[in-house]
């Protein structure tokens, strides 16, 4: 019977092809239909390196580089191959214990198991390199050396402008996003390095990398077809001379305040010192951790940009401008005299003056009368040319907004604060409206009261003066390698005039401001060989109601004829302006203008000045007390916790920013008015910094 | 008769081409697991280093025993059924004893050059004799006395399998239901057996209690609607209460009997995992305590991974060499049972396609050469052969793209692996070597 069943030979073909076409529409599906696979393939299977380029460069007006890149290394390990690598000789190198060197390949381990690669030590210092290195032989294949790109500066110099890198934390990914960062990665966090992140991180490569399941990579994915590559940085050429910064950093030493020195001609910045100030190779190398964190909990702030983030009555240095508007509105001229019987009794109560007598314009200048200046403010706000005093005394602020105060003034770093001119507003919110008059604010004709200015903005107003009415945005970026391609450097061009001003009316105000350096006050600021214009200025100020030594101010421009160099100095709680500020600015001005220092005796100067010690002894007292804590080795946390709050009392530090803050102003300057209580202002970044680092304690203490 | 053409004539060549292409794309994709950029390829294939090079001196060895199968005389064969049946359950009792141990299961005799799984070769031997019985005159499958004794032949390996924690590979057994079909079994225990299947499968997904609910429900209604028959029959009656009470049994005693003492743990999870369930057999407390840290079955990440390089193929793959799956070792056991990833990955679904519709070209012809047999010896084997390798062929493919549990089945001709090789050349070669002699009558 061999065909009796026949037939069934069919069904089971039938079986046969069913079951094939079952399982190639399920291919189909798994294939063609879902994506899913795709993506979970090239999620485990391929690694996206991010290829970082060469960060830019930066040079100072004379091509000299001043922030560049260089190469360190970490020992790197992978725990699964260190059997029998010499342990001994390793330890010894790096100056570690067994035990140290068990917790880290345990850490090592837990981080990033054992057959990946994880950090050993980071950032090994130059001869533990060496020594590594000529050992190579006994720790490979277990260790191994990995470069890492870190910047370097050749001059050690300006680290408050150029600014350091940071990883990025949450916070930034967000901002940033679609920016291509990582976490992970290095970005700017403040000076140059902030301004100009765009420019200077160029464009970031990616590899494709094949991973296998141990997560380790194998090679490229299709020997790179889908790379792209990375694109250096672009270079930035400023306005710096590196050699003056150095200088004015020297002169600054053991001084709280600031230099920024301006070229009128293009708004560049020349020089721009905050004291005390940190020297920037500290934040590269193998300390950077240690020493970031003592920096910032450092109760000097060292981390602060005073030049653009802290606030000084401008002092004296102000009459100049006082004159102009005396003179524009045309309330006196050039010949105007006021008499001076050594105080101002305009108001009722005196308003005290060094020398008595009777000054025309020049004079009152170079003698820094205070009567006579509170005589011109008096005639400017009750000029009966205007309606009320609202309308008159906002003309006023008016000009100072078209000298740069009271605004910011746009330039290319961050943080920058923008003081305080007063406005009708301002004493309507602090006495009412209608309550006051010019007997109330005084104070403001000399610089003082609700004044507040940055250095930065004393410079420009000084190369306002120097240019004759009209000034560009203070910058330190004059170009960038390969273009603007972001429109960042526009602004800088543009020359400010808000209003014009004759020539005439100049000349009589440099006539004064070149008689102080000659008969006035600033005869410790002259240059041998050059005509100089400047104005000292004293500033009062008080400590939690406690009276200051005075902030000494110097500012100046310079050669009178066709001036190269605009300059604001600062040092506080110097007491007399004539015997720190000025000769400071006058070696600058020498320095600048000669490119080098003449003679033995202004040589000698310099060393003289520099170790001059003109720490205010509260600080001193803070900083001893903060080196004490910094012994004990007390955690992190305690140290913030305590010291933070000390920094902040000591300089007045405020959280919030001040051109809103003006409730609060309020409530300071009617106990103290019209001296202005704070002193200085530190930006906002530099507390959020701290709060970052030290963690969570800090935030659960209010701001105050 | 033919008899005097020569063999060349009368050997079915296009078998031949079939079982070349197939081995040939099975060594390149064993080659494309192992190789990675940058190996020395002379070196890979002349050092014996690397499993390709290993499979090629494998495919060697088989070709000369292919030609040494065609020169038998096709006799031998039948009259070598029985005893060959009983070497193969001698070699399966030794393993007992010389066996080696590898992943987990004891089937493994060494012969120094290569490890023989006898349980493999059996089935060939098992094949050989249950031809030798069916080709028995007077036999008739629909005769209980017949089915018994083939079944006996065709199931008895299953026993020592198991026995070697070998489930998968017996499993493999059933695929002589098929010559048994062919030769006149009676369709309903095809039907019974697909029916059992389908019940298995709904016991795992459906909780018990609700199940034999739905069953009595069911039962209920056949009797409901067909009790006007039961009159005239009342046999019917008797055989849907039966069907109800054997399908409760099952589901309520021997499905958990089975899981619970039959299968292994990990076969269990094997097979709940892809219905996706955790295996609700097991003693919850007993493996807490080996085993607190295992949460998931490890073979979810087999079949994960396998579904990931296969449908991340694409319609035409990515290329030979350029699976990024494939080539970071993400598959485990990729150069042996999941051999068919590799080629889903690179060649995508246009290269499946032409796989299977080759193993599917295969198959049809065995059972076009089956038809052409004078005698009943070579039907028999030419449908056993074509029953192990659709067995083989869809659990294993299943188990890749997630349609079949985990059970180590390999891929006919394409696996790494001497043993299966070896078994799937022999078997097919001696079934070109029947076919020469189809006008003969082999008894």
């Amino acid at each position: 019977m061999p065909t009796f069943n026949h037939s069934r030979k069919n069904v089971i073909n039938v079986i046969f092809v069913v079951t094939v076409l079952v399982i190639l529409v399920r291919l189909f599906s798994l294939q063609v239909f879902s994506s899913k696979y795709k993506v979970l393939a090239d999620d485990q299977g391929i690694f996206r390196k991010v290829v970082y380029p060469d960060r830019g460069l930066v040079f100072d007006r004379k091509g000299r580089v001043i922030l560049q890149n260089s190469i360190i290394h970490d020992l790197m390990v992978i725990p699964s191959k260190i059997k029998g690598t010499d342990t001994t000789t390793l330890c010894e190198i790096l100056g570690i214990d067994t035990a140290e060197f068990r917790k880290r390949i345990i850490t090592a381990i837990i981080k990033n198991r054992s057959y990946r690669p994880s950090v050993f030590e980071a950032l090994l210092p130059e001869e533990k390199m060496a020594k590594i290195n000529e050992n190579m032989y006994k720790f490979a294949p277990g260790y191994y050396l990995q470069e890492r790109p870190v910047r370097d500066y050749p001059y050690d110099a300006g680290g408050n402008i150029l600014g350091y890198l940071s990883e990025v934390d949450t916070n930034f990914l967000k901002k940033h996003e679609g920016e291509g960062y990582v976490s992970g990665d290095y970005a700017g966090k403040t000076g140059l390095e902030l301004s100009y992140e765009k420019v200077l991180m160029g464009q970031r490569g990616i590899e494709y990398l094949k991973r296998d399941n141990k997560n380790r990579i194998t090679g490229r994915l299709e020997n790179g077809l889908f790379d792209t590559l990375a694109i250096a940085g672009s270079d930035l050429h400023t306005s710096l001379d590196i050699e003056l910064q150095e200088l004015g950093e020297k002169l600054m030493t053991n001084k709280v305040g600031a230099i920024v020195a301006i070229d009128p001609q293009t708004g560049g910045i020349l020089a721009m010192i905050s004291s005390p100030t940190y020297k920037p190779r500290l934040l590269t190398g193998a300390e950077r951790k240690k020493n970031y964190v003592e920096l910032l909990l450092d109760p000097r702030i060292p981390f602060l940009n005073r030049t653009i983030g802290a606030y000084y009555s401008p002092g004296s240095t102000f009459k100049t401008l006082q004159g102009l508007v005396g003179l524009q509105e045309g309330v006196i001229d050039v010949n105007t005299t006021f008499f001076c019987p050594g105080a101002f009794y305009g108001c009722g109560r005196p308003m005290r003056c060094l020398d008595p007598g009777t000054f025309s314009l020049k004079p009152a200048i170079t003698h820094s009368c205070n009567t006579y200046f509170a005589y011109v403010m008096q005639r400017v706000i009750n000029n009966p040319a205007y309606p009320s005093l609202d309308s008159s005394l906002n003309q006023w602020a008016h000009y100072m907004h078209a000298f740069g105060l009271g605004h910011k003034l746009g330039v290319d770093l961050p943080y920058e604060k923008a003081g305080r001119i007063p406005t009708s507003l301002t004493y309507d919110k602090i006495y009412g409206k209608g309550r006051w008059n010019f007997c109330t604010f005084r104070s403001v004709s000399i610089g003082q009261g609700e004044v507040e200015t940055t250095p930065l903005q004393v410079a420009n107003e000084m190369a306002y003066l120097a240019n004759k009415g009209w000034y560009k945005t203070p910058h330190i970026v004059d170009s960038i390698e390969g273009g603007d391609r972001y429109g960042m450097l526009a602004a800088f061009n543009e020359k400010h005039i808000a209003v014009h001003i004759p020539d005439s009316i100049f000349d009589a105000v440099h006539d004064g401001m070149q008689g102080v350096m000659e008969s006035g006050t600033g005869r410790y600021a002259k240059v041998p060989g050059i005509e100089v214009c400047g104005k000292t200025g004293t500033v009062e100020n008080s400590y939690k109601g406690v009276k200051q030594k005075d902030h000494a101010f110097f500012a100046a421009f310079a050669p009178r004829r066709n001036p190269r160099i605009a300059i604001a100095v600062i040092c506080e709680n110097a007491g007399f302006g004539a015997s720190s500020a000025a000769p400071i600015a006058s070696l600058m001005i020498e320095k600048y203008l000669n490119d080098s220092i003449a003679g033995k005796a202004r040589q000698d100067k310099v060393e003289q000045l520099s170790k001059l010690n003109l720490i205010p002894p509260r600080l001193v007292q803070a900083l001893r007390a903060y080196d004490s804590t910094l012994h004990r080795k007390d955690s992190a946390y305690l140290m913030a916790k305590g010291y933070i709050k000390i920094a902040r009392d000591t300089i007045g530090m405020e959280a919030d920013d001040d051109s809103e803050g003006l409730d609060k102003l309020k409530k300071d300057n009617s106990k103290e008015a019209p001296k202005s209580d704070s002193i200085v202002h530190a930006p906002a970044a530099v507390l959020t910094d701290n709060r970052k680092i030290l963690g969570d304690s800090i935030q659960k203490q209010p701001a105050e | 008769m033919m008899q005097h053409k020569p063999i060349s004539k009368r050997i079915d060549w296009l078998m031949i081409w079939l079982y070349f292409i197939i081995v040939m794309i099975g060594l390149i994709s064993i080659f494309s697991v192992e190789f990675k950029s940058g190996d020395d390829f002379f070196q890979g294939i002349l050092g014996f280093e690397k499993n390709y090079s290993r499979q090629a001196v494998f495919f060697l060895f088989c070709l000369v025993l292919a030609v040494f199968i065609l020169l038998t005389d096709s006799k031998a064969f039948t009259a070598m059924a029985n005893l060959l049946y009983l070497l193969g359950i001698v070699l399966m009792l030794a393993t007992f004893v010389l066996g080696k141990e590898v992943n987990g299961s004891k089937s493994w005799i060494p012969l120094g050059f290569m490890n023989l799984q006898p349980v493999e070769m059996a089935k060939i031997f098992t094949a050989l004799a249950l031809s030798k019985y069916l080709s028995l005159p007077d036999i008739d499958l629909t005769k209980p006395r017949a089915q018994f004794i083939a079944a006996g032949i065709s199931f008895a390996p299953i026993v020592f399998s198991v026995l070697q924690n070998e489930t998968g590979l017996a499993l493999v057994y059933f695929a002589f239901l098929i010559p048994m079909y062919r030769e006149g079994l009676p369709p309903v225990y095809l039907i019974g057996g697909a029916s059992l299947a389908v019940l298995l499968i709904v016991t795992l997904l459906l909780p018990t209690k609700l199940l034999v609910i739905i069953l009595s429900i069911i039962a209920a209604l056949v009797i409901f609607f067909m009790r006007t028959t039961f009159q005239r029959n009342h046999k019917n009656l008797f055989w849907i209460i039966g069907l109800w009470s054997v399908s409760c049994l099952f589901v309520g005693l021997v499905v958990p009997f089975m899981f619970k003492k039959v299968f292994q743990p990990y076969q269990a999870d094997r097979i709940f995992s892809m219905v996706g369930k955790d295996n609700p057999f097991i003693s919850k407390d007993s493996t807490a305590l080996l085993n607190p840290l295992k949460k998931k079955p490890v073979e979810n990440y087999n079949v994960k991974q396998s579904k990931i390089a296969i449908g991340s193929g694409g319609f035409f793959g990515k290329g030979f060499l350029k699976g990024t799956q494939t080539q970071g070792d993400f598959v485990p056991e990729q150069h042996t049972d999941f051999i068919f990833t590799s080629l889903g990955e690179s060649f995508g679904f246009v290269g499946c396609a032409v796989l299977m519709l080759l193993y599917l070209f295969m198959l049809l012809r065995i059972v076009y050469i089956a038809e052409r047999q004078r005698s009943v010896f070579s039907r028999v084997y030419a449908y056993s052969v074509a029953g192990i390798l659709f067995f083989h062929l869809a659990v294993n493919i299943g188990m890749t793209i997630g349609l079949a549990p985990v059970i180590g089945i390999t891929l006919p001709l394409m696996s790494y692996g001497g043993s299966s090789l070896l078994t799937f050349t022999i078997m097919l070669f001696i079934l070109i070597k029947l076919d020469t002699d189809r006008q003969m009558v082999l008894r």
